[in-house]
């Protein structure tokens, strides 16, 4: 661990809020949101639908839509600057060159009427301001850091010849043309089969490793961050509920819901009699409870937790670990097993 | 040929299908992919027979072809001494309402239009000659067995969750009484709090109704959890049969292996470990001559890419279709 964590943090998010205008009101979809990225680190974030998730990453690249969507307080600092109060135009000089970003559909996000060595030559040109001639070349060149096969001719295909992970590959290829300080990866590998999966998570270490970069990776799938992380940020409506590093996260889940998730989940590599469901359904945004925001679902609920919201607090466990972080005062009291 | 047995099993016997794709305008023929080649299996009632692979691989076909959703080109399905594919009329009706199909996205398989009162009535006067008592009677008792409050019954598909539209996708299969459910994908749009509550319904239902299932899923932990014994496809041929758990920890067939050792696992201290990048599926238009695994294959000889291997018995109830399977102890 860091010994000085903020001297190494490329990006500090603090008590970020995002809010949605629903029927003229607007109700936060991301609240109280602290989180560090540093280093050529890779930080999940694990969470089910409605958790907020993606949104704290459309947050960070400004990609909310203009209408009905806001963010409502805090800051996001990289390089000395707030991006939340940056113009569109400084903005964009970010987006997709310091900061890239990777979506779970790649078709979706590729143009299907250009070959994908134009695409991703077009990137190097707007950002670098190069000739097309390099640009080209260097799209070459990270085609075949991202080991897409016969690279020289594929160059030349089009979105729609390609597979699903190579697709993704393209993206991957995409988003290190600018040499990013930060890669946003919105659950890159969901789309794909398992077997392709495990390539491209490998292949995001090792360009993790060789780009010096910091991958912020957002998942529902906790064997997928298991595989990945370094640091687990584990969401729930909205909150972070528990943030480790990813050995303490799987050796010693604290949050209720952490520790839930892990039992409902069925596990390939060993037998589980039975599996435990979480209870219930996360809350809607309309309308979420007062106090903590599991507490509806909670096994440990106390009177108190209903009352007022649990902050984020260090845990205090046997191994000494201070940047363990878990928004339940009544498992950190030691309360209930 | 066999005699079938009334025994209330499902015998899946040398099952092909081929689809046609291209020949429009513009190709310049039509390519022939045989989704599904030569499977056989079966199901004892009761029993939980999982279907694994990935995209492509033909499990879902395999599912549809059994209930006649798809035309099978060749082979048997025999359902409790009956075949299928022979079946017309009222005796194919009888068979329908005996098995039922799941889907994975039970919003696209459902008619935004009718309340779930209409989705689960309709296939009850179909079926059956029953007075509109029993009918309001055996549809409101479906929606309380998956566990759904009874004011449900009439409001429309949008408005409910994810894992309340799959329990109106159970409920509408069980409406019927059926005794065997095909289970395409059934769980795998649902979030893990919530596939655990639908995992664990049909569990109960098996237990209570005494099913038997086709359980098709591209995520091993679920099937593991749920079913007894699986079958590992791989461009349309099973590759591996046995008993779920053995499967898993000793694969015998190095693709069972691969596809294991891809599957994430909660555990950081079991981070995968593939040494090298091994390939992608091959186009099911122009499979791999032998063995269709054999260019990815980390254990493949001269003689893999030549022969194509049976689907035999390597031991008591372990079938492996390769030349070269991983010995009993490793």
């Amino acid at each position: 661990m860091m010994m000085n964590a903020d001297d190494d943090a490329v990006l500090t998010i603090s008590n970020l809020r995002t809010e949605f205008r629903i029927g003229g009101v607007w109700h936060a979809a991301v609240r109280d949101l602290s989180l560090t990225l540093r280093r050529n680190e890779t930080l999940a974030i694990v969470g089910e639908s409605g958790s907020g998730k993606s949104v704290t990453a459309l947050s960070i690249l400004r990609l909310l839509p203009n209408a009905g969507a806001r963010i409502g307080a805090g800051e996001m600092m990289f390089e000395g600057r707030d991006i939340a109060q940056l113009s569109e135009h400084e903005m964009s000089r970010i987006r997709g060159n310091a900061i890239a970003m990777i979506f779970q559909e790649p078709m979706t996000s590729l143009n299907p009427t250009m070959t994908v060595g134009q695409q991703i030559a077009e990137v190097i040109t707007i950002h670098r301001h190069v000739p097309h001639s390099e640009a080209s070349a260097e799209a070459l060149r990270l085609l075949r850091e991202v080991k897409i096969p016969a690279a020289e001719s594929r160059i030349h295909d089009y979105p729609h010849q390609f597979s699903g992970g190579m697709r993704q590959r393209v993206m991957i290829a995409m988003a290190l043309a600018c040499r990013p300080k930060i890669l946003l990866a919105d659950e890159p590998t969901t789309a794909l089969d398992v077997t392709i999966q495990a390539q491209v998570l490998m292949q995001l270490d090792e360009l993790k490793q060789a780009y010096g970069m910091s991958i912020l990776f957002i998942t529902h799938n906790l064997g997928v961050v298991a595989q990945i992380a370094d640091r687990v940020a584990v969401m729930y409506a909205g909150e972070v509920v528990e943030l480790a590093g990813v050995e303490t996260l799987f050796a010693r889940p604290t949050h209720p819901y952490t520790a839930a998730l892990l039992r409902a989940m069925p596990r390939a590599d060993r037998s589980s009699d039975s599996l435990e469901p979480i209870a219930g359904s996360v809350p809607p945004l309309t309308s979420m409870p007062p106090g903590c925001a599991y507490a509806p679902r909670c096994p440990h609920k106390l009177p108190s937790c209903v009352q007022a919201r649990p902050a984020l607090q260090e845990s205090s466990d046997l191994a000494g670990d201070r940047s363990h972080l878990v928004r339940c005062p009544v498992r950190l009291a030691g309360a209930s097993p | 040929m066999i005699p079938a047995l009334h025994n209330g099993a499902l015998e899946v016997r040398n099952l092909t299908k081929t689809f046609a794709i291209g020949g429009g305008m513009f190709a310049p023929r039509a390519e022939i992919v045989r989704a599904v080649n030569d499977v056989s299996f079966t199901i004892p009632k009761g029993m939980a027979l999982g279907l694994v692979g990935e995209s492509g691989c033909g499990k879902s076909t395999v599912a549809r072809a059994v209930l006649r959703l798809v035309e099978p080109d060749a082979g048997a399905v025999i359902f409790d001494g009956t075949d299928i594919r022979a079946a017309k009329g009222a005796a194919l009706r009888r068979l329908r309402q005996r098995m039922q199909i799941v889907f994975q996205d039970p919003y696209s398989s459902l008619n935004p239009r009718r309340t779930i009162r209409q989705a689960l009535e309709e296939p009850l006067r179909v079926h059956f000659r029953l007075s509109r008592q029993e009918i309001v009677e055996k549809a409101e008792l479906a929606v309380a067995e998956v566990g759904l409050p009874r004011e449900a019954i009439d409001r429309y598909p949008h408005e409910f969750s994810g894992g309340q539209r799959q329990r109106i996708g159970i409920a509408r299969a069980l409406v019927l009484g059926p005794e065997l459910i095909v289970a395409d994908e059934p769980v795998s749009a649902l979030d893990v709090s919530v596939q655990a509550q639908i995992l664990r319904l049909l569990e109960g239902l098996r237990e209570r109704r005494g099913l038997s299932f086709l359980f098709v899923s591209h995520d091993l932990g679920v099937v593991r959890h749920f079913c007894d014994r699986v079958c590992v496809m791989y461009l349309g041929r099973i590759v591996e049969e046995g008993a779920t758990a053995a499967v898993l920890d000793r694969p015998l067939h190095p693709y069972t292996k691969l596809l294991r050792d891809s599957s994430p696992v909660p555990d950081p201290k079991a981070r995968l470990a593939l040494t090298r990048i091994l390939g992608e599926v091959p186009s099911p238009t122009n499979p791999p001559a032998g063995c269709t695994f054999h260019p990815r294959c980390p254990r493949a000889e001269s003689l893999c890419s030549i022969e194509p291997p049976q689907l035999e018995a390597i031991y008591a109830g372990r079938l492996c279709a390769c030349h070269f399977p991983a010995s009993q102890n490793s």
